[in-house]
């Protein structure tokens, strides 16, 4: 290994031992047998499933994943459901109007939906009176905004991709008598699972991380999202419970950072197609 | 960071074809030779007819039916409610979604229903409605009609006179409301803040009081105590007066000792505030000794304010025209906070952006070399921090920088306190967002270092070109035309970073002086704030600030469609 090459490999580990440490500190805080943030340090001093078990019996922390999981689940499929039939209509028809919504949508996505935040209380508070199922303190109503908030973004990405597909193979399906319904199901649905599958990802990350939302219409015991009920952990009892929130962490961790180290590959060229675009 | 991928959306994308595609020319060709098959068949084919067979049938009635039931279903507590603009809405919508799925002919709109349906109502009208909401006084004491503040009025100013109607109590909940279960003799009410209904169904238990009524939870005397604020809170409108609880068994029927009078526009009555004050003879009725007073309504307050400047507390909601508007600009209260801020928000913004974008691009240089071994593995591990919840890790942060348990503090030996002081505190929130953002940064260099192509550095070498040179004049040069539509993103999304500055530093650290602003707060916390926050909700001049957000965000969309060409595609 000659000079430069071993300049690289301790640039690149001190960036690691950057990117790791919090990480590090949150493993080794989850197994602290002492549970407090004032005993935690960087490497396990000691191993313990205290926390993970305090975790299951002091909070609600089942509820919450559930709630989690519920919401962004759904809130992934529903708006790439949605999000595939818009762009399929854009992707495929010509009508009075397409150019509109297309840049309706386009502009609309670029305005966070949480900047309306107090309308959107407004509205939900409305919706509470009405038809308490979906209103405050609800997890359907929560997914039904969620949802809101997505399909912009997913018609232009799902579009793009669409786009791709060559035309002539849906042309093929028409003139041998299928429905455009058919076509859409049988040749662009499989054709596009990658992106679907991408575009359901992200949405599910950023369901699950969303706060802003979920800390205004999640009040409940029994509706909180992991986001909004860890946090409220660490609200009571900040240094006593940080071994518990950190055991939680670890939990939440799981499911998205294995789904992203396996979709990693497509993520990284996805970025990247797009990135060159410019 | 998640949710900076999913707003960046365009980029995350195995982007559209046009990679390589040299200008309009071939592109409008493209586009005339597609356009041409999607409309050829439609043009020629005869009108279709409702499809035949069973199959189609069964699925049109399963659709009608799956409508009407919908509709039936939302319709419902509008009518009860008799509002009948809800109720003309969803009439309309759903006489919409008939003829869209009905119609034997193939529209567009079949597949765009629900996506229309679903930006219209929570992304369009919220946002208009922000707009409107900026243009009132709505918040605290003035949330409703002038009607209601008078009811709450006249409810909260209610006595008990000697010999007025009493009944049994039950505290009951529904819809997580505390109602009244009130029994006089054989019968029995429900009463909430709307007023009072008869109530049916109700089983009376020994003692008189309601044991049970079907739809309500009767709350046991341990749960009612513990919402006792709510429960004496509560009085339940009725003429002349409201019916309020004593103790939790039972409830009397008091009087209002303020009254409305329509011909004076105004609130007349004994003053609250000297009523309080002589008080101590309580109910004995030396009501002379309370001077009386008149609170005349002032229309453009929403208030109802006495000759002495005092005011009700409860108010209504009016048009206080751009008020709010102006107050972010001219208001020497307001505008000090809304510039500061701003000039803080551009700040943060560009220094992550900056910073992120300057360690991710050096972090991947230095892994894109061909004798680099181990790259998987480093690229698995700098990539961890934006696969962990983002919430999590900010808050994980957020404790490790606490003065007294924290493990900065503890690490180092320092007894800093550093999310305490406004410059430190800036620090940390920047510190932890490089931590956050730069692995996204250093993937998409990552890739799009592997499309520069190698003949050019090559071709830069023979003609002796050093490696700073080439870095400097070929590689960085492609690399930011490549990663510039994503900065702005990236400048957008952390322009609104909520969570990156709420969850560690919640806006603060204030200063001693003025809870309002806190050093690190971004206009969209201290939105949230005047919004959500302790000291009472300003929603009118809350959405006065997300409406500045908003042409904000206009600007930098506007920006960034110009440079990624986004409405090109729009043609395609």
């Amino acid at each position: 290994m000659n000079r430069g090459t071993a300049l690289r490999h301790a640039a690149a580990i001190a960036v690691t031992a950057f990117a790791l440490f919090p990480i590090l500190f949150v493993v080794s805080a989850a197994l602290n047998p002492l549970g407090t943030l004032s005993s935690a340090t960087l490497l396990p001093e000691g191993a313990g499933l205290g926390n993970l078990r305090a975790l299951f019996t002091t909070t609600p922390f089942l509820t919450w994943y559930a709630n989690s999981i519920l919401i962004a689940g759904l809130t992934a499929v529903l708006s790439v459901a949605v999000s595939a039939l818009s762009a399929y209509a854009f992707s495929r028809f010509r009508f009075a109007g397409r150019r509109t919504g297309l840049v309706t949508l386009l502009i609309i996505q670029a305005f966070p939906q949480f900047l309306a935040i107090v309308p959107l209380y407004v509205i939900f508070s409305v919706i509470s009176d009405n038809w308490p199922a979906f209103g405050l303190n609800s997890v359907w109503g929560v997914t039904l905004l969620y949802v809101g908030g997505q399909v912009g973004v997913n018609t232009w990405l799902i579009k793009g991709f669409f786009d791709t597909i060559p035309k002539e193979l849906d042309d093929a399906m028409l003139i041998d008598g299928c429905t455009p319904g058919q076509a859409f199901r049988r040749v662009i649905l499989p054709l596009s699972a990658p992106v679907l599958a991408i575009s359901a990802l992200l949405v599910f990350i950023a369901t699950i991380n969303e706060f802003l939302v979920a800390s205004v219409f999640l009040t409940g015991d029994d509706s909180r999202t992991l986001a909004v009920g860890l946090f409220s952990l660490l609200a009571d009892q900040r240094n006593a419970n940080f071994g518990i929130f950190a055991a939680g962490t670890l939990l939440t961790a799981i499911p998205t950072v294995a789904v992203f180290q396996f979709l990693q590959r497509y993520i990284v060229h996805g970025l990247t197609a797009g990135a060159v675009k410019g | 960071m998640s949710t900076r991928q999913a707003r960046t959306g365009k980029a995350v994308l195995p982007g559209p074809q046009d990679t390589g595609t040299p200008p309009d020319e071939p592109v409008a060709r493209v586009r005339r030779a597609r356009a041409l098959p999607g409309r050829e068949p439609r043009r020629g084919a005869p009108v279709r007819g409702w499809p035949g067979n069973a199959g189609a049938i069964a699925a049109r009635f399963l659709t009608l039916g799956l409508i009407v039931a919908v509709a039936l279903w939302a319709a419902a507590p509008l009518v009860s409610a008799q509002n009948w603009t809800g109720t003309a809405i969803v009439a309309a919508v759903t006489v919409a979604g008939l003829y869209v799925y009905l119609t034997p002919r193939r529209l567009p709109a079949k597949y765009l229903f629900p996506v229309t349906l679903l930006i219209l109502a929570l992304q369009v009208f919220p946002v208009v409605h922000t707009m409107s909401l900026a243009l009132t006084n709505i918040g605290d004491g003035h949330l409703g009609t002038k009607q209601e503040a008078i009811t709450a009025i006249e409810t909260s100013s209610v006595r008990r006179e000697p010999g007025s109607a009493e009944y049994r109590l039950t505290v009951a909940e529904r819809d997580g409301e505390p109602v009244f279960l009130l029994a006089e003799g054989a019968r029995a009410y429900v009463g909430t803040a709307a007023g009072l209904r008869p109530l049916e169904g109700a089983t009376f238990g020994p003692g008189g009081r309601i044991t049970a009524a079907e739809g309500y939870t009767v709350l046991t005397v341990a749960q009612a105590s513990a919402r006792g604020a709510e429960v004496t809170g509560l009085s339940v409108p009725v003429e002349g007066g409201a019916i309020r609880s004593q103790g939790l068994s039972r409830a009397y029927r008091g009087t209002a000792q303020l009254s409305y009078d329509a011909a004076c526009d105004c609130v007349t009555g004994p003053d609250p505030a000297a009523a309080s004050g002589s008080g101590s003879g309580d109910g004995d009725g030396d009501g002379e000794a309370v001077p009386q007073k008149v609170w005349q309504a002032d229309e453009e307050q929403g208030r109802f304010v006495a000759v002495d400047g005092t005011a009700l507390p409860q108010g209504w909601k009016v048009d206080v025209g751009p008020a709010n508007l102006t107050a972010a600009l001219t208001d020497p209260q307001v505008n000090a906070h809304f510039l500061g801020v701003l000039g803080w928000n551009v700040v943060y913004a560009l220094s992550v952006v900056a910073l992120t974008a300057a360690l991710g691009i050096a972090v991947a240089l230095v892994l894109h070399h061909p004798r680099m071994r181990a790259v998987r593995a480093y690229r698995t591990l700098i990539v961890l921090p934006y696969a962990m919840p983002a919430f999590a890790m900010l808050l994980v942060w957020r404790d490790m920088f606490n003065t007294d348990f924290g493990l900065v503090n503890r690490m180092s030996g320092l007894e800093v306190d550093w999310l305490g002081e406004p410059l430190t505190a800036r620090l940390s929130v920047l510190l932890v967002q490089l931590w956050l953002g730069f692995p996204y940064m250093f993937l998409i260099a990552t890739g799009a270092l592997q499309t520069i192509p190698s003949e050019y550095l090559e071709a830069a070498q023979v003609d002796g070109a050093t490696a700073w040179h080439r870095f400097r004049k070929v590689t960085f040069p492609l690399l930011m035309l490549a990663l510039a539509p994503l900065l702005v993103s990236s400048f957008a999304f952390n322009f609104n970073n909520f969570n990156g500055v709420f969850l560690i530093t919640a806006g603060g650290p204030f200063p001693a002086d003025n809870p309002a602003v806190g050093a690190t707060d971004l206009l969209i916390t201290y939105t949230f704030r005047l919004a959500f926050g302790q000291q009472g909700a300003q929603y009118g001049l809350a959405s006065a600030m997300s409406v500045y957000v908003y042409l904000i965000v206009a600007v930098i969309s506007i920006i960034s469609f110009r440079r990624t060409r986004v409405f090109k595609e729009v043609d395609r």
